[in-house]
């Protein structure tokens, strides 16, 4: 039987990966991830999961040993955040290139200098370039799905790439939420065994992870980027697969909120879109029609669902925890770039919030929509604003 | 030395698992690999980080490993390792061997943590380090097990340059001060101690380690026919030992007696070539402290 438990977003991606049966699981901590480890490990030691439990010396070490696992034919599972992120970074584009299909979880947090422990994007966001598909949960329950729903993607063999499911630091790790946890027997059914025809075999000796001259290399990268854009079908088809089996479902690359007949939208990624949403309904009380979307996806990159925001005078907005230092936010720029070539003329501007852990708030939100149904009126104002920033933001 | 795990060269599988690479003439580090292969079998995982052996091996479409085997991260071979072990142990994999083939650079300095882990794990993995004492494949690059003296494009010798100013981590000291089971040194002049080494290795629970000095001809300047002569004269000078470490007690497996002179063993190769009288009194000096250590405290 299903049943419910009070779990925060760390618990509830524990179970998702409890759930998915991974044979290894490499394990090192860093706040704000520590307690989804510390959860597998009670979850092996009481002999509710039945798998290998590595304590890794560091990050990099956690992701060289799921790529052994994974050239074997072993599901893997790993978590991490921020510093470990980026420590682990060669290990990210060699996962990606050797195409295992490992799914890792990140607590999206602050890098340092300074040092914060507390929430943003930067770490995730600063690594779009590695391979992986990154995906942004909203709640806890969106994040054990999306475990689930993980494995089943990284490993289709039209894809095998690995996933990173990322978490907003404290905001959703830390809060806890009533989560449905699914039978075993229904995600059994859903996510079959991890079963990748290259793998090293003893009967079948292969050489993995070679090197490659100018006269193919180009082409192993071409066959990387076509499974990941190939992915971005079957994220659909496994979400809704899902939703079939399990009554819950997420729309895929991205999920709108009455952008309809929206005059204007703001797209945003990870546990915000909650606040975001509900201002929205606020705001259509006051009769003004804004709207939500929500990338789901960053890679492979929602490009038709971004374009098909575009419509005439509607202004766009981007709300993301993170900046391209010398330039804008990154999720703008990859924004700007869909609605480019779908033709949008009106204006698109960038709101970059809660860096190093900083609230945005429900009238931080309501100040930006502000702004962007003033947007077509304010076209010489700069595109890219902070939110709730405590220095001046003019004269350089 | 002939025990329960001795192997005669003459009962070698004629089988050979690494072949067709792109190696230089001479390389000792391909015959340790080349010889660990024939001990290990065909059911054998192997790993090597970025370095010569993977540089010269794995080039697509040419494999040159006729087992499975993967290349790892620079500082991953361990790490790697690690995890095939323990997804085959998942798996419920049967009679198979996992081993890494590192060089010195990916063993001693970049490869050290994640090596350092799996010992501290005990996890069920081989580790052979090929140490040809200093950074090979990128182009001859002092290392943490360049000896002192030795001339490296990153070391030079010269008017003011006088070569490598460190000596020799002792890495097979630094393995077995985490109580690792199974350590050995070992030399690709050596080669039934090699394989003997490699064979017990093979029937360790836990973590081996075994580091064989393999001379490059490239990196040492010499000619490349005299790989097995050098490598035989760096234990007969008492520059490198051929000991085994378990149960918590070293082991000395050779006492070559009155040294190979120093100077000989040193002149025959061109990277320490500018070596003085006074560079040759520190090595030497070096060289009897680790002696005078081994022979009072390891077991003959």
């Amino acid at each position: 039987m299903s049943k419910k438990l009070f779990l925060s977003g760390n618990e509830a991606t524990a179970w998702g990966a409890k759930l998915s049966r991974p044979h290894v699981i490499a394990a090192y901590p860093i706040t704000p991830q520590t307690v989804v480890v510390e959860k597998l490990a009670e979850m092996v030691s009481t002999g509710s999961l039945n798998a290998e439990y590595l304590h890794v010396e560091s990050e990099h070490s956690a992701l060289s040993a799921m790529m052994g696992a994974s050239a074997i034919g072993a599901r893997t599972f790993t978590a991490t955040s921020s510093q470990g992120l980026v420590y682990m970074a060669e290990c990210l584009h060699y996962a990606s290139g050797g195409r295992f299909p490992i799914v890792m979880m990140n607590a999206n947090r602050s890098l340092a200098l300074p040092w914060s422990i507390y929430g943003d994007q930067r770490d995730s966001l600063s690594l779009l370039d590695c391979g992986w598909m990154q995906v942004y949960a909203e709640d806890a329950q969106e994040s054990l799905d999306l475990v689930i729903q993980a494995y089943r993607i990284a490993e289709d063999v039209r894809v095998l790439t690995p996933v990173m499911i990322n978490l907003d630091g404290f905001v959703l790790t830390h809060t806890y939420e009533l989560v449905m946890i699914p039978d075993q027997e229904d995600v059994d059914a859903f996510l079959p065994p991890y079963a990748n025809p290259n793998i090293m075999d003893l009967d079948h000796p292969r050489n993995l992870g070679f090197s490659s001259t100018p006269r193919d290399n180009m082409e192993f990268k071409y066959q990387q980027h076509m499974a990941v854009l190939c992915a971005k079908d079957i994220i659909g088809d496994v979400d809704a697969a899902f939703g079939e089996r399990f009554g819950r479902h997420y729309g895929g690359l991205v999920s709108n909120y009455r952008t309809d007949d929206a005059d204007c939208v703001l797209i945003t990624l990870g546990s915000v879109a909650g606040t975001v949403r509900a201002v929205v309904d606020e705001m259509r009380k006051d009769g003004k029609a804004v709207g939500l979307c929500r990338l789901r996806y960053v890679r492979p990159f929602p490009e038709a669902e971004v374009a098909a925001l575009s419509a005439t005078g509607r202004t766009l907005g981007v709300l993301e925890k993170d900046i391209s230092f010398g330039y804008e936010g990154t999720v703008y720029t990859n924004v700007n770039s869909a609605l480019l070539k779908a033709g949008h003329a009106s204006p698109v501007l960038n709101f970059i919030g809660g860096l190093g852990g900083r609230s945005i708030t429900r009238e931080d939100i309501r100040s930006i929509f502000e702004n962007l149904l003033d947007a077509e009126r304010q076209r010489a104002i700069d595109s890219v604003r902070f939110v709730n920033l405590g220095v001046a933001t003019h004269g350089r | 030395m002939g025990d329960e795990y001795s192997i005669k060269i003459r009962d070698l599988t004629d089988d050979e698992f690494f072949f067709g690479h792109k190696g230089c003439g001479g390389c000792g580090g391909s015959l340790a690999v080349r010889l660990a292969l024939k001990v290990l079998g065909p059911r054998t995982f192997a790993v090597l980080p970025a370095g010569c052996m993977s540089a010269v091996g794995f080039i697509f479409p040419q494999m040159a490993f006729a087992v499975n085997a993967m290349i790892s991260t620079f500082p991953g071979t361990a790490s790697m390792l690690s995890g095939i072990a323990a997804g085959a142990k998942a798996l419920g994999l049967k009679e198979y061997q996992v081993v890494g083939f590192a060089g010195d650079g990916g063993t001693a300095d970049i490869g050290l943590q994640a090596l350092s882990g799996a010992i501290d794990r005990n996890d069920p993995i081989m580790y052979i380090c090929y140490d040809n004492e200093a950074y090979m494949n990128t182009g001859i690059q002092k290392s943490g097990l360049t000896p002192y003296g030795a001339r490296t494009t990153t070391t030079p010798a010269g008017q003011t340059g006088a070569g490598s100013r460190t000596t020799k981590k002792n890495m097979f000291e630094i393995v077995a001060a985490h109580k690792i089971p199974y350590a050995a040194t070992a030399s690709v002049g050596h080669v039934p101690d090699l394989l003997r080494k490699i064979n017990k290795a093979k029937s360790v629970q836990g973590t081996s380690y075994i580091h064989v000095l393999a001379p490059c001809p490239t990196g040492w300047e010499y000619e490349p026919s005299a790989t097995l002569e050098i490598a035989r004269n760096a234990v007969a000078s008492g520059m490198w030992y051929l000991a085994e470490y378990e149960n918590d007690g070293f082991s000395l497996n050779h006492d070559p007696g009155e040294f190979f002179p120093l100077r000989d063993y040193l002149s025959a190769q061109g990277r320490f070539k500018h070596v003085n009288s006074d560079a040759i009194k520190k090595i030497q000096w070096e060289r009897d402290r680790q002696w005078n250590k081994i022979r009072r405290d390891w077991k003959r």
